[in-house]
């Protein structure tokens, strides 16, 4: 080989490796300087699902057109909810269909390069729906959680299966259905199964052999800290699961987790205490899984008001100082501001209609609870916000830019509270009650249909100042959302709802730009990304994936 | 088929464990509600509210959905016992039978619906009468005798989301009345007074308004006690099927 061969050559694979190179852990960190790639679930580390693409503008963005459908081919029935967000690698996207199927796409034509599929045990149950929100990708690996409890590495390339760890019992009710995060070598993942009486978990497994390198129990043992927050025997069987994805600092070396609702989610007689950490955030040191600090949302909850809501990271001012920050939209009705570094607690300011509590203790931010707001026998007590909350899994997100906070809300939403009788039996439910809408019948409309009045609860995309919790602006819905929020660099917000409709608006004010119907619950987040300096933005909804791109 | 053998004998010879008898409803709210709703409308086509069911027809076959699952759906499998999975399809089917005939005449009651009643200006049965308010074919397989006779008295207690009417004005300045069939951010459809399907932008509104009313006149005044008793009697006996 001559020289210039030999030169030309290096010069390939360097082009090689920097564009169709393995996903390091570098690359994870700088995913922002990267925008025409979506490397994990919220679209970076600080969970901002936030892009720099600016190429669909607030003027232009009326020219989007479909570039591509690809319709899902699971047996599955279509009421099977599509929840994931996709990743984009240099190209190729990688979906996940329900319930454990990998397929990998051309992010330009939508077509299937290969499909890895996976037929979970018929053990695994899950409260709502044989779901699975995506993967995670560190190297030429994805990782997967499995609704039966698994935790694989497929090699991104081929769909061939790497390696299969059994981490769960799914008939005890244990499942994955949130998409894992990689963190160094690592990736990171705690088990659903909230409402069967499970005990939650946060573990890290290593990215080459998939064995457990650490594991934080939520609902912690006898001799671990916490422990006395639980009465009797209840913790074996407190919840606390991990159903969405956390975010890290790489800075401070810490990862950050919303826990979910402790078991049994409507009574709480049994478990006297505050119930660690359920409805909590955990910040634990990546590298060992050691508690760095927590902060409970809602301690002793009745309601169901999981706090696995997306960490948003966040460098920024508070009251004149540079903080890292972490906000934080929480089901229970509260928007909160948090010091990362220390756990905190800033600022809490509700953003929808709250009744359960007076307010937050502004030392402490623990909610003062109101008296007889409890669950209580048929026909139950009314409470904002309703079981579903003030927001729920639909991500947020956060612009720089605008410096605005974007929340998928409920609003004026409100739900009868029963408190009943609690047996555990393993991998049944483990409840103790139920939950109803005050109006029988008014969100019972089948395959999209509506009679609610506005004052019955709406959706809404609503946009709050962080620093204030002042409400800037809202879009509302006649129905309610289910469709997360993604902003651009461009001040295009993108989101949808339960009406089908996915829309632009700007983030700035509000106002409706552009619109389309996909026909279907928009149940995920929408993202975005670049092939060949073409701008897509990607959404799931029904049973099939839809890539937008501006008309040429 | 052994299994089901099994199962079949469990069945027959019911809960084999001492204590109370297990309470269908309460393991259904507990177990079964978070997806199918308390009234087993919950999951889009799926139907557990009224007696009939796409997947099964025997108590077996509930039983057996119940405790193994329907593979690749959302239906997951159960450990109950057999006799708690009797106990919740027994709670289903009584779910689905709950109307209670009334001693009255229904012939007579229908003689009424057609004709001093003059239901039949809004209300459609089998093929006849107006498709403006609901139609009413399966309505003794939906509502007991006591609500039903309540609505007939009391139009205004309650009014099911269903059957909300809407009032709306449009920027031309004409009035639409009807019942709302749908809705979303943009749009709402009705059925009017003339059983036109309309479908009207929101934007082009300058009024639209739930109303508080049901449009259904009151028969307490109207019928005699007697008569009340035979249209709901009619009403009952209204069980869906039913060709003309």
């Amino acid at each position: 080989m001559t020289k210039r061969g030999l030169t030309l050559l290096l010069v390939l694979l360097g082009a090689a490796g920097s564009l169709h190179g393995q996903v390091s852990f570098d690359r994870l960190v700088r995913a922002a300087q990267e925008p025409q790639n979506w490397l994990s679930y919220s679209g970076g580390y600080f969970s901002q699902r936030h892009s720099d693409l600016a190429q669909v503008t607030p003027e232009n963005v009326k020219n989007l057109e479909s570039a591509w459908i690809y319709q899902l081919s699971s047996l599955e029935p279509s009421s099977t909810r599509f929840e994931m967000t996709p990743l984009v690698v240099d190209g190729i996207m990688y979906i996940v269909q329900p319930p454990n199927d990998i397929i990998a796409l051309d992010a330009v034509s939508g077509r299937p390069f290969w499909t890895y599929s996976y037929n979970p045990s018929l053990q695994a149950r899950l409260c709502c729906g044989r779901v699975n929100r995506g993967l995670a990708i560190q190297g030429d690996r994805l990782f997967m959680g499995t609704i039966d409890g698994h935790m694989q590495a497929i090699d991104a390339k081929n769909g061939k299966l790497l390696w299969d760890k059994a981490v769960v019992r799914p008939e005890a009710g244990y499942s994955f259905s949130s998409a894992p995060l990689v963190v160094k070598d690592k990736v990171l993942m705690g088990p659903s199964g909230g409402e069967f009486g499970i005990r939650g978990f946060l573990a890290a497994f290593d990215v080459a052999t998939g064995n457990e390198a650490w594991r934080f129990n939520l609902v912690p043992g006898p001799g671990e800290p916490g422990f006395h927050t639980w009465q009797g025997d209840s913790w074996k069987t407190g919840g606390a699961p991990i159903w969405l994805t956390g975010s890290y600092d790489p800075e401070l070396n810490l990862t950050y987790w919303g826990v979910g609702n402790p078991g049994p989610g409507w009574n709480g007689d049994e478990r006297e205490g505050d119930n660690l950490y359920t409805n909590s955030v955990v910040a634990l040191d990546a590298d060992t899984g050691k508690l760095k600090w927590h902060f409970q949302f809602s301690p002793h909850d009745e309601f169901d008001y999981d706090a696995v809501q997306i960490p948003v990271l966040v460098d920024g001012m508070w009251q004149g100082q540079p903080r890292k920050l972490m906000y934080f939209a929480n089901r229970n009705g509260y928007f909160y501001v948090l010091d990362r570094a220390t756990g905190q607690f800033l600022s809490g300011k509700p953003f929808v209609e709250v009744d359960w509590a007076s307010g937050l203790d502004p030392k402490s931010g623990r909610p003062i609870r109101v008296p007889g707001k409890a669950p209580s026998a048929a026909p139950g007590t009314l409470i904002f916000p309703g079981n579903q909350g003030g927001t729920n899994w639909y991500s947020p997100s956060y612009s720089p830019r605008t410096g605005l906070f974007y929340i998928p809300t409920w609003a004026n939403y409100s739900t009868l509270f029963v408190r009943d009788k609690a047996e555990y039996v393993e991998g049944r439910r483990f409840g103790g009650g139920a939950w109803r809408f005050p109006v029988p019948g008014i969100r019972s409309g089948q395959g999209g249909y509506s009679w609610a009045k506005p004052e019955e609860g709406y959706g809404a995309v609503r946009a709050i100042d962080p620093m204030t919790g002042a409400l800037k602006w809202e879009y509302k819905m006649s129905d309610l959302t289910w469709a997360g929020i993604l902003t651009t660099a461009s001040n295009v917000l993108f989101s949808g709802g339960a009406e089908g409709h996915f829309y632009a608006l700007d983030a700035r004010t509000g106002a409706l730009l552009w619109k389309t119907q996909l026909g279907a619950v928009i149940r995920s987040g929408p993202m975005t990304y670049a092939v060949n300096g073409k701008q897509h933005v990607t959404v799931a909804a029904g049973s099939a994936l839809f890539s937008f791109k501006l008309r040429e | 088929m052994l299994g089901v053998l099994i199962l079949g004998v469990a069945l027959a010879q019911g809960p084999t464990v001492d204590g109370p008898p297990p309470n269908g409803a309460q393991l259904y709210e507990a177990n079964c509600s978070e997806c199918h709703g308390l009234e087993g409308d919950g999951v889009p086509n799926v139907d557990l509210g009224h007696g009939r069911f796409r997947r099964a027809t025997t108590d077996l076959e509930l039983v057996s959905i119940i405790l193994r699952g329907i593979p690749n759906t959302a239906m997951p499998p159960s450990n109950f016992t057999e006799g708690q999975a009797l106990a919740i399809v027994r709670f289903l089917r009584e779910k689905g039978s709950r109307a209670v005939f009334s001693a009255g005449d229904a012939a007579n009651g229908r003689a009424l619906f057609t004709g001093k009643g003059n239901c039949v200006s809004c209300h459609r049965v089998n093929g006849i009468g107006a498709r403006v308010g609901p139609d009413l074919s399966e309505i003794g397989r939906l509502r007991h005798s006591t609500d039903l006779e309540r609505a007939i008295a009391d139009p205004d207690a309650t009014v099911l989301p269903s059957n909300r009417f809407v009032r709306a004005v449009t920027r031309e300045g004409e009035t639409v009345i009807g019942r709302l069939l749908n809705q979303d951010t943009f749009i709402v459809q009705l059925i009017d007074a003339k059983e036109q399907l309309r479908s009207l932008v929101r934007a082009n509104l300058r009024a639209f308004t739930f109303m508080d009313k049901s449009p259904m006149p009151s028969y307490r005044d109207k019928l005699s006690s007697k008569e009340m008793v035979d249209v709901v009697s009619y009403l009952g006996s209204l069980r869906g099927g039913g060709t003309k």
